[in-house]
């Protein structure tokens, strides 16, 4: 069976399947804290144009996983906190995406 | 500079596959770019060629002759090398450039690693499609809310269903073949809510009569819809999601006529998704920064404003599809197979082979369903309008601005106490569309909330994607290559 790993944990997937779509069929809807009021986000618009999907990819910040076709033995992290430069626009963001270590979702 | 083509075309959905394919047919030589795996679109998303096998989603999808046919076209030439089809390369950047066009495109076929690439050709046509446009409503942004797009992305791109108990909201036909696909597919749909009452298509009957095809496919929802025991519940809508660290329930309303909840109708419904959409905001973000004239659309969007041969105000830049107009996938292709004919007469490509004279007709033919569906187009617009009170719904803790978490109460003071006359200003001072989406999802809604009644133009977005710094910063070593 293909399989990722999400922040330690193995999630199966069908070869085809993009991150976001393997861990909403795996029956997780949420997978990331909010900076401001850490409430728990997945994903919203599944195209790519919200960015509330943000996970970390082998290492690599920022990516969305409703983009990001699954890879037998992918690493996906939301726990870490990464900095990434990026630029959004016109303006230059520095984000750190923040912790949810917990599948049941520990958001305080 | 060298140049990859005659013709770069940013956007494999139904006008960006019409275009490229008429151009093709035409001798061009066309770069067609998408930041999709594969070609087809929104509305033709399809699993990656090499996982249909697994993932069977024919059943979900209409009119797929025409989209074999346009896949099969582009087969085709890119077999015979007049094709350069460039998948999961998302464009950033859209610049004018000696007479012609740069096309800055982050490959991503190897994601999470990318690798920055720039094309050039003398004529760009960009038919980059739309989103869901949003309204925000208490709890939107909990876990298990999506947009009616995602939804149908998860289902007809991964073969995922989002939830086992669905209610879906907001207004427009876009809502039926969603609950349709996910009834298919085993869901409960529980409450179709559309903000509409289907009587306002009778002040404009006359679109509706010319489009039998429009019927058809209707009555094929309703049919498909009945058969799954789904009601389409006109004149309501989800006005709350509830839940603690998901969606658990919605709260549904009817609507009175301005589209302000009527008082003491409120049920609540227990679910596990929800899928909200109220229309389309067209893609812009290439076409804002390249300086091309913006017209208002019936539907509150600003649209790129082009000829009747599809052409922008900017020379050699040509526009087809949902950005000129939300219209649908039969607009968009006739709209592509347009701009083609254009790029084709204003290059001065030599007569294409065949009878010139079923060459005419073909071209005709798109003319008049251009006419027709644009027609169509209008008066869908006008019998979906965004309700006139939904802000109603919010309380001054909403979050309007989901990445930066600004509150209605926060934008409501900046649009009061601050005089912010639109969503610019609102977003100086709240932060409301600063954040990742830099705007895309929040905009709309900020726009109503400040200068309701006025056309909606979204930012100019320099960078229509995020790059990383180090991608961008290998760019000068890979041009000096």
């Amino acid at each position: 069976m293909n399989e990722f790993i999400i922040d330690g944990r193995p999630v199966p997937f069908v070869e085809g399947q993009t991150v976001a779509a393997a861990l909403v069929a795996a029956g997780r809807v949420a997978w990331r804290t909010t900076r401001v009021r850490h409430r728990p986000r997945g994903v919203f618009c599944g195209i790519g144009v919200c960015f509330d999907c943000l996970v970390t990819i082998d290492g690599a910040g920022g990516r969305r996983a409703c983009l990001v076709p699954a890879r037998q033995g992918m690493n996906v992290t939301t726990g870490e906190t990464v900095t990434t430069g990026e630029t959004a626009g016109t303006t230059t963001t520095v984000t750190t995406v923040t912790t949810d270590t917990t599948e049941e979702g520990d958001h305080e | 500079m060298s140049e990859q083509g005659d013709l770069i075309v940013v956007g494999a959905g139904p006008a960006g596959l019409s275009a490229a394919a008429a151009a093709l047919a035409g001798g061009l030589r066309v770069v067609l770019v998408d930041s999709g795996t594969t070609v087809g679109g929104q509305y033709w998303r399809h699993p990656p060629e090499h996982a249909r096998a697994a993932i069977r989603t024919d059943d979900l999808h209409h009119r797929l002759r025409e989209y074999r046919a346009l896949a099969d076209a582009l087969s085709a030439a890119r077999t015979a090398g007049r094709l350069d089809l460039r998948t999961a390369h998302h464009v950033w950047s859209a610049v004018r450039e000696d007479g012609g066009f740069a096309v800055h495109a982050a490959d991503r076929r190897e994601a999470p690693a990318e690798t920055l690439v720039v094309l050039r050709a003398p004529r760009l046509l960009v038919a980059t499609g739309a989103y869901d446009r949003q309204l925000p409503f208490p709890g939107w942004d909990l876990p298990g809310v999506l947009t009616i797009g995602g939804l149908q992305a998860l289902l007809k791109g991964g073969g995922v269903t989002a939830g086992g108990r669905v209610a879906l909201g907001g207004t427009g036909p876009f809502l039926l073949p969603v609950a349709a696909g996910l009834a298919a597919r085993g869901a409960e749909v529980v409450a179709v809510c559309e903000a509409a009452s289907p009587l306002a298509w009778l002040r404009h009957p006359g679109p509706l009569l010319r489009n039998p095809g429009k019927w058809a496919e209707g009555a094929g929802y309703a049919l498909a819809l009945a058969r799954h025991r789904v009601r389409v519940r006109p004149r309501t809508a989800i006005v709350r999601a509830e839940g603690d660290d998901r969606v658990t329930a919605v709260r549904i309303a009817s609507l009175a006529a301005d589209g302000s909840p009527r008082p003491g109708t409120e049920r609540r419904v227990e679910v596990d998704a929800v899928g909200v959409g109220w229309g389309f905001a067209p893609q812009l973000d290439l076409l804002v920064p390249l300086g091309c004239e913006l017209t208002a659309a019936e539907d509150g969007n600003a649209v790129v404003a082009v000829d009747d041969g599809q052409r922008t105000t900017v020379p050699g830049l040509y526009a087809a599809g949902e950005v000129c107009g939300v219209g649908g996938a039969p607009l968009a292709v006739a709209e592509g197979r347009l701009a083609a004919e254009s790029v084709l007469a204003d290059a001065g490509a030599a007569p294409v082979p065949g009878d010139p004279a079923v060459r005419a007709e073909r071209l005709a033919a798109a003319r008049t369903t251009v006419a027709r569906q644009r027609a169509f187009a209008r008066a869908m617009a006008l019998a979906h309008p965004l309700p006139a009170a939904w802000s109603e719904w919010l309380t001054d803790e909403t979050v309007v601005c989901r990445c930066e978490e600004v509150t209605a109460g926060a934008v409501r003071a900046a649009c009061a106490d601050g005089g912010a006359p639109d969503h610019r200003q609102v977003k100086q001072l709240t932060r409301a569309g600063m954040g990742w989406c830099q705007g895309r999802m929040c905009g709309p809604a900020v726009h109503c909330l400040a200068a309701r009644g006025r056309p909606y133009v979204p930012a100019e977005r320099l960078v229509a994607t995020p790059v990383t710094l180090g991608a961008l910063a290998g760019l000068d070593e890979m041009e000096e290559q």
